[in-house]
């Protein structure tokens, strides 16, 4: 299991395996964020957590296409399914390297971003724990698209249409969260239920990934 | 003949309109399609039983 | 008979020969009926009902509004349970009826909106509000949509019947979660000038009950979408079975041929 992980993360640091694209993403759309509703700071920062939350969905979903196609055109992913490891146990690893080379450097460049569009103070705290709280349900839940759609040549676009309205509880959690948290409202209710949510989906979606890959590999 | 629908009117019309006209193509759709599929099931069955 | 042998006769519609049978003699009825149902009700509703004292003519609208909204929901439903059916026995019909009620499903969501859009420009003088109850069958629409490109991205039948299937199932957790993500964060402001709430149609909500003269029309055209619902399922299903035949036909042709 942990040789299937450190693989997969040296696949994606690997020069040409996409690591930094998420971020770089994440970046350009805040950047470009201020040019389409105008510099004033007092709007930038009612929606700055919004706008930050949106960023992350989008650069995670951005990656999500490669995260089991390249094993499925180089043959590993049969490989995969027919070693001892439970299919189970490899969609969670998938999901957690890419967690961890997509989802988490997006929560940690998220307070830089958020002095671009000048997020209240009381907010970076918040916007963070929300988004570690956050990414690791839209890494699974992108693990699930990512295996419906895996035997599919034009699967990119569908992956978008098929994901999204599935995170469509976590960023209204999440996004929720970071609101609150920029204002100093009480964020327990939503924070809970983000919490909720993740675990819920860590706990059960691999098994339907895992069900999905399975007959995807028939 | 139409009765006096006041203010509301073109709301009231155009509702009317809009959900018969979804409904009408959704039937017309459908039977369009089921016709077609039928002749041409026919048609791939009667060439089946003449070649064997 | 026993309740078991009713079981397994019940099992028996899923031969699609069967079916293709039974719904061509069932047919004529449920287009006939449903047909009837929905030119009464509307017309009731449309010609021979008051206006409401604070709606005006826009409670004309609740004829398609309320139905096509609970068609939309019950679509889905109807949609999970035939995919359960076919994860669970592998029934054909069962995947390709599921298959023939999302377009129709679509086009119910669609007609809520739209009425929804209609009746609220000038009574919450605002075509769309993102009240949860708007919002909410946005997304259903959206999971509707993801549903049916699934279906058409997948070339082999059955790999597309197992993951539509489980996109189903998933989905709809996922659909009920935004419900109650969506009623969380926003209140919805507009939920007292709803008409359609449970407790007002069946009239313990004294203060917004919708009186008789409305309910009755309504009724008749509720009745009447949900046949027409079945007539198109029962139609489209039957047009699935056979594209399934020409294919399967088609396939062995070119094995023989």
């Amino acid at each position: 299991m942990i040789a299937l992980l450190l693989r997969d993360l040296k696949l994606a640091f690997r020069a040409g395996g996409g690591f930094g694209l998420g971020l770089a993403f994440f970046l350009i759309v805040t950047v470009m964020v201020p040019f389409a509703v105008g510099p004033q700071s007092s709007l930038l920062s009612t929606i700055a957590p919004g706008v930050l939350w949106l960023g992350a969905l989008l650069a995670c979903l951005l990656s999500l296409d490669r995260l089991l196609a390249l094993d499925w055109e180089d043959g590993s992913l049969d490989l995969l399914a027919t070693a001892p490891l439970p299919l189970e146990s490899v969609v969670t690893i998938k999901a957690l390297a890419h967690w961890l080379t997509t989802g988490l450097p997006l929560v940690l460049a998220a307070p830089f971003l958020g002095v671009l569009l000048n997020l209240p103070v009381p907010g970076f705290f918040w916007l963070v724990i929300s988004l570690l709280i956050g990414t690791p349900a839209m890494s699974v839940i992108g693990t699930f698209g990512a295996a419906l759609t895996v035997g599919l040549k034009r699967g990119g676009l569908l992956l978008s249409l098929l994901v999204l309205p599935l995170y469509v509880p976590t960023l209204i959690f999440g996004a929720e969260v970071a609101r609150r948290g920029a204002t100093e409202m009480e964020v327990q209710t939503p924070l809970l239920m983000l919490a909720g949510i993740t675990a819920a989906t860590i706990a059960l979606l691999p098994f339907a990934s895992a069900a999905v890959l399975r007959i995807n590999l028939r | 003949m139409i009765p006096d629908l006041g203010k509301y009117a073109d709301a009231v019309l155009s509702s009317y309109a809009v959900s018969i006209v979804l409904l009408v193509a959704l039937i017309a759709f459908s039977v369009m399609r089921g016709r077609k599929v039928r002749k041409d099931m026919e048609k791939v069955e009667q060439r089946m039983s003449r070649n064997g | 008979m026993s309740i078991a042998a009713k079981a397994n006769a019940l099992w028996e519609y899923a031969n699609p020969r069967k079916f293709l049978a039974t719904s061509e003699r069932v047919l004529p009825f449920f287009w006939i009926t449903s047909l009837a149902c929905i030119c009464v009700g509307l017309i009731w509703g449309f010609f021979f009902t008051p206006d409401d004292y604070k709606q005006g003519s826009t409670v004309k609208i609740i004829y398609l509004h309320v139905p096509a909204a609970l068609m939309a929901i019950n679509c889905w439903l109807m949609m999970l349970a035939t995919s359960l059916v076919w994860l669970v026995r592998r029934h054909h019909v069962s995947a390709l009826a599921a298959r023939a009620a999302a377009p129709i499903g679509i086009v119910m969501t669609l007609i809520a909106l739209l009425t929804g859009a209609i009746w609220g420009q000038p009574m919450w003088g605002t075509w769309w509000a993102w009240d949860p109850r708007l919002t909410s069958f946005l997304i259903l629409f959206l999971f509707y949509l993801g549903y049916v490109a699934l279906w058409e991205a997948i070339e082999d039948p059955d790999t597309a019947a197992d993951l539509t299937s489980v996109l189903c199932l998933v989905g709809s957790v996922f659909a009920i979660l935004s419900r109650y993500a969506v009623n969380f964060w926003n209140q919805g402001l507009h939920q007292g000038a709803s008409v359609m709430r449970a407790a007002a149609v069946t009239g313990t909500d004294t203060e917004e009950k919708v009186s008789n003269i409305f309910f009755y029309p309504l009724l008749v055209c509720i009745i009447g979408f949900v046949l027409l619902f079945i007539a198109l399922v029962l139609y489209r299903t039957g047009t699935e079975i056979r594209a399934r035949r020409i294919k399967a036909l088609m396939a062995r042709e070119r094995v023989s041929g």
